[in-house]
């Protein structure tokens, strides 16, 4: 089997699996494994838009969980008013991740290395202070959705299978958006620019530019991942905003593959697996979780993906 | 492909060979934190939770009892997510526990929302107090407001002035100074919120000096209120400006600070030299089983389980009765840690407070000793919010 | 609001900014010379609090406490270096950032595991357990007028082992031209993991320190290594002067935003929306303060020599 033809078969079976879990949860009358698979894709979706910045742009943003909450608040906020119409909400949610993407990007985007490491990680730091001090919406307590996101005819969240589809759904458009997005001219240069960007600029690209765009498309994709996630959960704190959040993300997405779009998607799978399994087992489950990521990092830098799919990752 | 399929399977398996529960099996879920520094309280109350099964025999009204443990790592998703699992998956009767007021804010509505019995015991939130109230939701500690006003009440009494308050800049800081403020109406010299998690308060003791208040009243749960303490008396304030404090010198931070703790007062609903039968035993058996002293969490626990055994007592057995177990649990009839006590209108207890003064024991050790009472059975500011009546 | 307490807050964030820089030091030596990021650095000074307090407990000395934690936490500093951070010199930032956060989990878990989870007791000895009038009517905790003595006592050694000293010019040497240095016959694995160690010595005496004032838990490291990492991305990676100077910067204008930003504030909007949005924005005082930093100067105030 060729590499290109692993890694189709690799993608369609992992589709298919994904694709049926409700009906297997059906039949086996564990509703709990739909919330499970459907959390997983939730920060999924979070981990594939860190990817794009990360594994394609060379961008180690600490502060990307901060657009998870943004994305949250957008649908607690307005839920919190009255207003639960999903089209909303998630427009909101979008919008108000690009904004502070962008933002935050103009500023951090001028330093490079730790220092940008350090200022993202600040970045959501001061979000997450400032989550904890809006006392109307719960403070550090955070608050319970009012109701789920209402969208038009049969999409209706409360109905877990239908959401469970429409974040599969949301899943899918993402990566293939995203495998078109990294091979396009647009792409290549952020590609570029990761491998070295004084010779892009020699080229004639202003890479800033890009770079700025990637991260803003990156934060506002983590946003939408937000609203989502505000509806599974029911309940949303400054808590996702916090560094040690983002830092689970970069986990998930070094995990299942760092640049490779998809690898992700298994990363945040097994991690979140890893973490529900190994927490039943003993309390003192960082012990062994923290040498795993150690030798994740220092010998499996494919992550699973590649180890599934083969050795090519672009 | 493997992987993934394993995965999946793997996560599926134990739902197909799972063994259909013996009809006879309490299941109780029972959330709590065991990872991490919180951890010392969740480990605590775990404890607390085994020993009540082996006062009880491992049997909870005649049937057999199953205790998943679940670690919410302080997280609230986390939390609902253990929830889930515990309602979908495992299918448990109870869920019970909880620490922290923003994990079960997001837990006890799950809970009870699935038609199944949330027993706390700790965190208690003004929410599920007022207009949250449910008849599936009853705690067997406390409402967070009403120790603070505990505090209030006895300062209040003592005809102090001129206090300094401190707490931590997040929703329980701000609901212990305001329930504080309840019952204590003379001057607020000032009202200092501080970063949540802060180590250092050299800066702030400073300010309180320079303000020269009458009395201090703090909040600082966990590593802070050791700090804090630490600090306070290497300034030099233990002697001259006497500290009131709620949550923050307890059987856990005790053993380290020990002396900077001496003659801090604190309002408890309960302590561990509390004169009642059940506590006497509850304690004695803890020191000889675990080898330290008990703290409230686990108290609490140990109360939650009996307070499960006692309704299940009373409808013989029959857990699809949750109508009478309800009605059961109303009656708080069971052998409490604290002494007899009732529910009010949205099952929260209606119980004494003392007032508690760090003092050192002839063996050297340090403890927390009961004053006085400061409130007889005292009802929570939030019941008559509640829409329940019974 | 009187010049006395001006000045004692004043003191205050010049000792914070001391133990601060304790922390900086080895973090900013380690990151220059080897260009390795150890976020598990904060574990180190938690390992330093938790030796000092044990050592002080067996000797029933505070101060051999001290000095038995400074060469215990050395050796487990360059154990860990041996085993888990020698492969991660040639990888880049990220992977030592993800690999020595896997470091914190194991070594927050370690200690949980040996010492429990709770916090542990540590005391003031009682010699330096009073104060002393440093100014009429503000009397000063004799103990933190030792942690500045100390830190000025270790920023003086540091500047001039690193200055003055054979060993101080190889590491500056190996720092610029690794290949070149072990050319001219200089064990570089060797200098390395001597500098590690004195990183970790550094950490080790942070926490030693603090323990007596701070609460000793798992965890602890955490706390403080945001503030730490703050603090040498203003002043400059690499650059001990540079940690100095963002040590003292980051301990002031924490301290006196705390302890004056909610008055000052008074004075412009109502006192009660100051009341909310003081203890607020004194939290998110020091990252604004490193974003405009940053903003200004992207390698911060004094960074060291460029390295490509």
């Amino acid at each position: 089997m060729t590499a290109d033809r692993r890694r189709a078969v690799t993608l369609a079976a992992g589709g298919v699996l994904l694709a049926l879990v409700p009906p297997i949860a059906a039949l086996t009358d564990q509703p709990f494994y739909l919330d499970l698979f459907r959390r997983m894709m939730i920060f999924a979706i979070a981990a594939v838009s860190l990817d794009l910045i990360l594994g394609y742009g060379g961008m180690v943003s600490f502060g990307h969980a901060a657009y998870l909450g943004i994305g949250a608040y957008a649908v607690g906020i307005p839920a919190y008013h009255g207003i639960t119409n999903g089209f909303l909400q998630l427009g909101l949610a979008v919008a108000a991740s690009a904004l502070v993407a962008l933002v935050i990007g103009a500023i951090s985007l001028r330093t490079s290395g730790v220092y940008f490491i350090m200022i993202t990680l600040a970045f959501a730091q001061m979000l997450y202070y400032l989550g904890i001090s809006l006392e109307t919406y719960g403070g550090d307590n955070g608050m319970r959705l009012a109701a789920r996101s209402r969208f038009v005819g049969p999409v209706d969240l409360a109905q877990p299978t239908t959401f469970y589809y429409l974040v599969l759904a949301i899943l899918v458009l993402l990566l293939v958006a995203g495998r078109r997005l990294v091979a396009s001219r647009f792409g290549m240069v952020i590609r570029a620019a990761k491998a070295n960007e004084p010779r892009a600029r020699a080229i004639g690209f202003s890479t800033a530019r890009y770079k700025l765009t990637a991260f803003v498309i990156a934060g506002a994709t983590a946003g939408l991942a937000g609203a989502l996630l505000a509806n599974q959960t029911e309940y949303l704190t400054p808590d996702f905003m916090h560094w040690t959040r983002s830092g689970e993300i970069m986990f998930m997405v070094i995990l299942g593959g760092m640049g490779s779009l998809f690898g992700p998607v298994l990363g945040a799978v097994a991690l979140l697996l890893l973490e529900d399994v190994l927490s039943a087992l003993t309390a003192h489950w960082q012990i062994i979780l923290g040498p795993i990521l150690i030798l994740v990092v220092l010998f499996a830098k494919r992550g699973l993906f590649g180890l599934l799919a083969g050795a090519r990752v672009d | 492909m493997r992987t993934k399929a394993l995965a999946a399977l793997l996560g599926l398996l134990p739902a197909l060979i799972a063994l259909p529960a013996a009809a006879d099996t309490v299941k109780i879920g029972f959330i709590t934190t065991l990872s991490g520094p919180q951890g010392a309280i969740g480990e605590h109350m775990k404890n607390s939770v085994e020993l009540a099964l082996d006062h009880l025999g491992r049997k909870l009204g005649g049937h057999d009892v199953e205790v998943i443990y679940g670690d919410d790592q302080v997280k609230p998703d986390v939390g609902k997510q253990l929830a889930d699992e515990m309602l979908k998956k495992h299918k448990v009767h109870f869920v019970s526990g909880v620490i922290w007021s923003n994990v079960m804010l997001a837990v006890a509505p799950t809970v009870t929302g699935a038609g199944t019995f949330m027993i706390g015991t700790n965190a208690g939130p003004h929410e599920l107090a007022g207009k949250m109230c449910h008849e599936m939701f009853f705690t067997t500690s406390w409402q967070n407001d009403q120790t603070p006003e505990a505090m209030g009440k006895y300062m209040q009494d003592q005809n102090l002035t001129d206090v300094y308050a401190m707490a931590p800049n997040y929703a329980a800081g701000k609901d212990m100074i305001s329930g504080f403020k309840r019952y204590f109406k003379n001057k607020v010299v000032a009202e200092v919120y501080t970063q949540l998690g802060q180590q250092d308060y050299q800066a702030e003791i400073s300010q309180l000096r320079a303000a020269n208040p009458k009395a201090v009243f703090v909040f600082y749960p966990g590593g802070m209120g050791i700090q804090f303490l630490k600090q306070y008396a290497q300034a030099g304030l233990r002697g001259q400006i006497p500290l009131y404090s709620v949550y923050t010198v307890d059987e856990i931070s005790l053993p380290a600070v020990k002396e900077a703790a001496l003659g801090q007062f604190e309002t408890r609903y309960w302590s561990p030299d509390l004169k009642n039968a059940a506590n006497e035993k509850y304690v004695a058996a803890y020191k000889k089983k675990y080898g330290k002293m008990p703290v409230f969490y686990g108290a609490q626990s140990y109360d939650g389980i009996m307070l499960i055994d006692s309704a299940i007592r009373a409808v013989k057995g029959d857990l699809t009765n949750k109508k009478g177990m309800i009605a059961a649990m109303r009656r708080a009839d069971y052998k409490s840690t604290r002494g007899p006590y009732s529910y009010n209108s949205n099952h929260f207890p209606i119980e004494n407070f003392y007032l508690l003064k760090a003092v050192q024991m002839p063996d050297g050790e340090f403890a927390m000793q009961i004053q006085k009472t400061v409130f007889e059975s005292h009802k929570d500011a939030y019941a008559a919010e509640c829409p329940m009546k019974w | 609001m009187s010049w006395a307490l001006v000045l004692e807050q004043t003191l205050n964030g010049l000792q914070f900014g001391v133990m601060l820089f304790l922390m900086a030091a080895g973090l900013t030596l380690v990151f220059g010379i080897m260009n390795l990021v150890n976020l598990a650095h904060g574990s180190l000074y938690m390992v330093g609090a938790y030796l000092a307090a044990a050592f002080a407990h067996w000797s029933g000395s505070f101060v051999l406490g001290v000095a038995l934690a400074l060469p215990a936490t050395l050796l487990v500093g360059i154990a860990v270096e041996v085993t888990a951070l020698r492969t991660l010199y040639e990888r880049d930032h990220l992977d030592q950032v993800l690999a020595t956060f896997g470091l914190i989990l194991f070594f927050n878990e370690l200690i949980s595991i040996i010492w429990g989870r709770a916090a542990i007791y540590t005391s003031v000895p009682t010699i330096l357990g009073g104060h002393f009038r440093i100014l009429p009517g503000v009397p000063y905790p004799t103990y933190r007028a030792g942690i500045i003595v100390v830190g000025v006592l270790v920023s003086v050694l540091l500047w001039g082992l690193v200055t003055r000293t054979r060993l101080g010019m190889r590491i500056r040497a190996g720092a610029s031209n690794r290949t070149m240095v072990s050319a001219l016959g200089v064990n570089v694995r060797l200098l390395y993991t001597l500098v590690f160690g004195l990183g970790a010595a550094l950490a080790g005496l942070a926490g030693a320190m603090a323990g007596p004032i701070y609460a000793v838990q798992p965890g602890m490291g955490e706390a403080i290594l945001i503030q730490v990492f703050v603090v040498i991305v203003i002043g400059g990676i690499g650059s001990i002067r540079g940690a100095m100077v963002g040590a003292i910067v980051v301990g002031m204008a924490d301290t006196l935003g705390r302890a004056f930003l909610k008055p000052m504030l008074a004075t412009v909007i109502s006192p009660p929306a100051a009341d909310k949005a003081g203890p607020a924005l004194a939290s998110m005082l020091i990252y604004l303060l490193m974003a405009a930093v940053l903003f200004f100067r992207p390698e911060g105030l004094f960074p060291a020599r460029s390295r490509s």
